[in-house]
C-alpha cells in the first residue's frame, strides 16, 4: 500500500462528462427497449383494432350471434368459430388438467432416482417444444385413421383437434403445477406427515391447496393456448363454418378461420378477419393476464 | 376422506408399531393413487414417442442431397427438394434474429442492472402476457403492418412476425443468465473504477454470453417451427427467394411446406412435407439436448 500512498492525497476527479454522456445513454436506451416490450403489446392491441373498425361499423354486435361467413355477399358472423374456440379448449384442458396434475405430483414426489427424473422432465418440455404442424401431420395422418376405427368420426373433426390440443397444452400445466407444488414449504408437508397424513393426504389435503393459484393460473395459460392454437386446430378441425354439436363433426375456431382465409382477403372480409382477430385478441388477453397474476403469487408464498 | 385421526377406527393400526396397515383403506388410497400418477406419467409421454418416432420414419427415408438443392416439383413429377424453403426458414428466422436478439438483450440488461422494481415488474409482466399472445395474432398484426402497406407478402413480413414471437423468449433467458452472474463480480468492476456501462457491456454481458447463446438457439428452433405467423405473412412459393426484388415477394419456409404439401394428394408432395417436418423435429431435438447440457454445466 505504501506505494500508492501517495495518490490518496489527490482529489477524485469527477468523471469526464462524455463518459457519464455514454454511461447515462446506455442506461436510457435499455430503458426504451424495456418499456417497448409494453409498447408493443399496445402497438399489436391498436393495429388489429384498428383494422377491425370497419368490420364492427357494419355488423357491430350481431357479428357474435351469426353463423354464416360468405365473402361474395359480404355476410360475416363468428359464431360457429367462437363456439369450436370455446368447446375445443374445454375438452383439450377436460382431459389435459388431470393429467397434468398427476404428472405434476409424479415428477415432484421422490417416486423416481433425480436422474430418471430429470428425463421425465425433459421429455414433457420437449412435448412442449414439438412444432405444432408437426402435431397436424401427424394427427391427419396417424390420429384421424385411428378414431375412425373405434368411433363415429368420418375424417376431420372436433375430436381429433381437441385431443391434439390436449396433448399440446399438456406441458404447460405440468410444468407450472410442478414449480406450484414445490414451491410450497417443506414444514408444511412435514407437519402433516406428523399429524399422520399419508403421502396422498398430505397432496390432497395440505400440497395441492396451498399451491393452488399457481396451478390454476398454469390452467389458465394452458387456457390461452389452446384458444389460440391455430395449426392443429386447422389441420384437424374440418373447418365446417357452423354449430355442430357432435364431437364427431367438423367444426371451426377462430384461429383456423383466420389461417384459412387471410390469404386470399381483401376488402371488408380483412376487417372481418380483423375483427375476428381482436376477439381472439381479447379473450387470450384477459385470460393471460389473470393467469399471470395467479402464477405471480408463487413467488411470494 | 378426512385427516380425524382420533376418530378413525383403531383396529386399523396395530398399536404396538408404527407401520402401516397395508390393508387400512387409507393405504390402498395412496397405493391406488400413485398407481393412477404413474399411468397419467406415462400417458402424457406416449404421445411423444408416437409422434417422433412416427415423423422419423417417414422423414428419413426422404433424406436425399437433392432435397436441400432443388426446388419443389410439380404434382405427380418425381424428384425435387425444398432449397427454396430451407433458405426461406433461414432468411426469415435470421430477420427475427436480428431485430429480436439486439432488442431482447438490452431489454434484459434493463430488467437485471439498471431497473427499478416497478417498471421492471411491469417489463416482465408484458414480457409473459406478450409470451401467451397467440401466434396467428402476431401474423394478423405482422400482416396489418407490413402486407397491408407494402401491397406484398414478403420474408420481411414473416421475420418481422418471427421477431415478435422470439422476444419473449430471448428476453427471459437473458434476464435468467444475467441473475446468473454474482453481485461480487459487477463490485469488483464498480471497485476498479469502471462505470456501469463497462460494467455491464465488458465484465457481466461476456460471462453471461455462453447462456443467451444457449437461450436465442431455444428461440431459433422455436421460431422455425412456427407456421400460423407466416401462412399470410411470407405466403408460400414454389421458387428461390428474389434477391433482385430485396425479398419483397412471397417467401417459402418449410413449416409452410410441410403444411401445404400434407393436405394434398399427390404422393411426391406428401412425403417433402414429411422430409421437413423430420428436419424441423431434428432442429427441435438437437437444441433441446444441446440447451440441457450447456444449462446443466453452467457455473460462474
Amino acid at each position: 500500500m505504501s506505494s500508492v500512498s501517495g495518490d490518496f492525497n489527490q482529489r477524485l476527479e469527477p468523471r469526464p462528462p462524455r463518459e457519464r454522456v455514454t454511461d447515462n445513454s446506455f442506461k436510457w436506451a435499455a430503458r426504451i427497449f424495456a418499456l417497448s416490450i409494453l409498447a408493443m403489446l399496445i402497438w399489436i392491441a391498436a393495429i388489429v383494432a384498428i383494422r377491425a373498425v370497419p368490420a364492427i361499423a357494419e355488423f357491430g354486435l350481431g357479428f357474435w350471434v351469426n353463423s354464416s361467413w360468405n365473402p361474395p355477399r359480404e355476410e360475416y358472423g363468428v359464431l360457429p368459430a367462437i363456439y369450436g374456440t370455446i368447446v375445443s379448449s374445454i375438452i383439450a384442458l377436460g382431459i389435459s388438467v388431470p393429467i397434468g396434475l398427476g404428472v405434476a405430483i409424479f415428477l415432484s414426489e421422490d417416486y423416481l432416482p433425480p436422474k430418471v427424473q430429470r428425463i421425465f422432465v425433459f421429455l414433457v418440455e420437449l412435448l412442449a417444444a414439438v412444432p405444432s404442424v408437426v402435431y397436424g401431420l401427424w394427427g391427419i395422418f396417424v390420429l384421424i385413421p385411428f378414431l375412425k376405427e373405434i368411433t363415429p368420426l368420418k375424417g376431420p373433426g372436433m375430436l381429433p383437434a381437441a385431443l391434439v390440443l390436449a396433448v399440446m397444452v399438456l406441458p404447460i400445466i405440468a410444468a407450472i403445477s410442478r414449480d406450484a407444488i414445490s414451491s410450497v414449504p417443506k414444514d408444511l408437508r412435514q407437519a402433516a406427515v406428523g399429524l399422520g397424513a399419508t403421502r396422498w393426504e398430505a397432496i390432497i389435503l395440505v400440497i395441492l391447496p396451498a399451491a393452488s393459484s399457481g396451478i390454476i393460473g398454469g390452467i389458465m395459460l394452458a387456457l390461452g393456448r389452446a384458444l389460440g392454437e391455430t395449426m392443429a386446430a386447422t389441420m384437424l378441425i374440418g373447418n365446417a363454418n357452423k354449430v355442430n354439436l357432435s364431437i364427431f363433426e367438423p367444426s371451426n375456431t377462430i384461429a383456423s378461420l383466420l389461417a384459412n382465409q387471410f390469404a386470399e382477403a381483401s376488402g371488408l372480409q380483412v376487417a372481418a378477419l380483423m375483427y375476428a382477430a381482436l376477439i381472439l385478441f381479447a379473450m387470450t388477453l384477459v385470460v393471460n393476464i389473470l393467469a399471470q397474476m395467479l402464477v405471480k403469487r408463487l413467488q411470494r408464498i | 376422506m378426512t385427516l380425524d385421526i382420533h376418530n378413525s377406527p383403531s383396529s386399523r393400526f396395530d398399536p404396538t408399531t408404527l407401520k402401516r396397515n397395508p390393508k387400512s383403506g387409507r393405504t390402498l388410497f395412496g397405493l391406488i393413487m400413485t398407481g393412477v400418477a404413474g399411468l397419467f406419467m406415462v400417458l402424457a409421454i406416449v404421445p411423444l414417442f408416437l409422434i417422433l418416432s412416427y415423423v422419423i420414419i417417414q422423414g428419413i427415408g426422404q433424406l436425399q442431397p437433392r432435397i436441400f438443392t432443388e426446388l419443389p416439383p410439380p404434382p405427380l413429377v418425381e424428384g425435387g427438394g425444398f432449397g427454396n424453403a430451407i433458405l426461406g426458414t433461414i432468411l426469415m428466422v435470421g430477420i427475427g434474429a436480428l431485430i429480436s436478439v439486439p432488442v431482447g438483450v438490452m431489454a434484459a440488461i434493463y430488467l437485471s442492472e439498471f431497473s427499478n422494481g416497478k417498471i421492471a415488474e411491469w417489463t416482465r409482466f408484458a414480457t409473459n402476457v406478450l409470451s401467451g399472445v397467440p401466434s396467428i395474432i402476431v401474423g394478423v398484426f405482422a400482416y396489418a403492418v407490413f402486407v397491408l402497406t407494402t401491397k406484398s407478402y414478403s420474408a420481411w413480413a414473416g421475420g418481422f412476425a418471427l421477431a415478435v414471437l422470439m422476444l419473449p423468449i430471448i428476453i427471459r433467458t437473458t434476464d435468467e443468465a444475467l441473475k446468473l452472474v454474482p453481485q461480487e463480480v459487477r463490485q469488483a468492476s464498480v471497485g476498479l473504477g469502471a462505470n456501469d456501462y463497462q460494467t455491464v457491456l465488458r465484465v457481466v454481458l461476456p460471462a453471461a454470453v455462453p447462456a443467451i447463446i444457449t437461450g436465442v438457439t431455444l428461440a431459433v428452433a422455436r421460431a422455425a417451427g412456427e407456421t400460423a405467423p407466416l401462412l399470410f405473412t411470407a405466403l408460400f412459393t414454389q421458387f428461390w427467394p428474389n434477391w433482385k426484388e430485396f425479398l419483397m415477394e412471397p417467401t417459402a419456409s418449410l413449416s409452410v411446406l410441410a403444411y401445404n404439401f400434407a393436405i394434398v394428394p399427390f404422393e411426391n408432395q406428401r412425403e417433402l412435407a414429411f422430409a421437413a417436418a423430420f428436419i424441423l423435429v431434428l432442429l427441435v431435438l438437437l437444441t433441446s439436448i444441446i440447451s440441457r447440457l450447456a444449462t446443466a454445466r453452467r457455473t460462474y
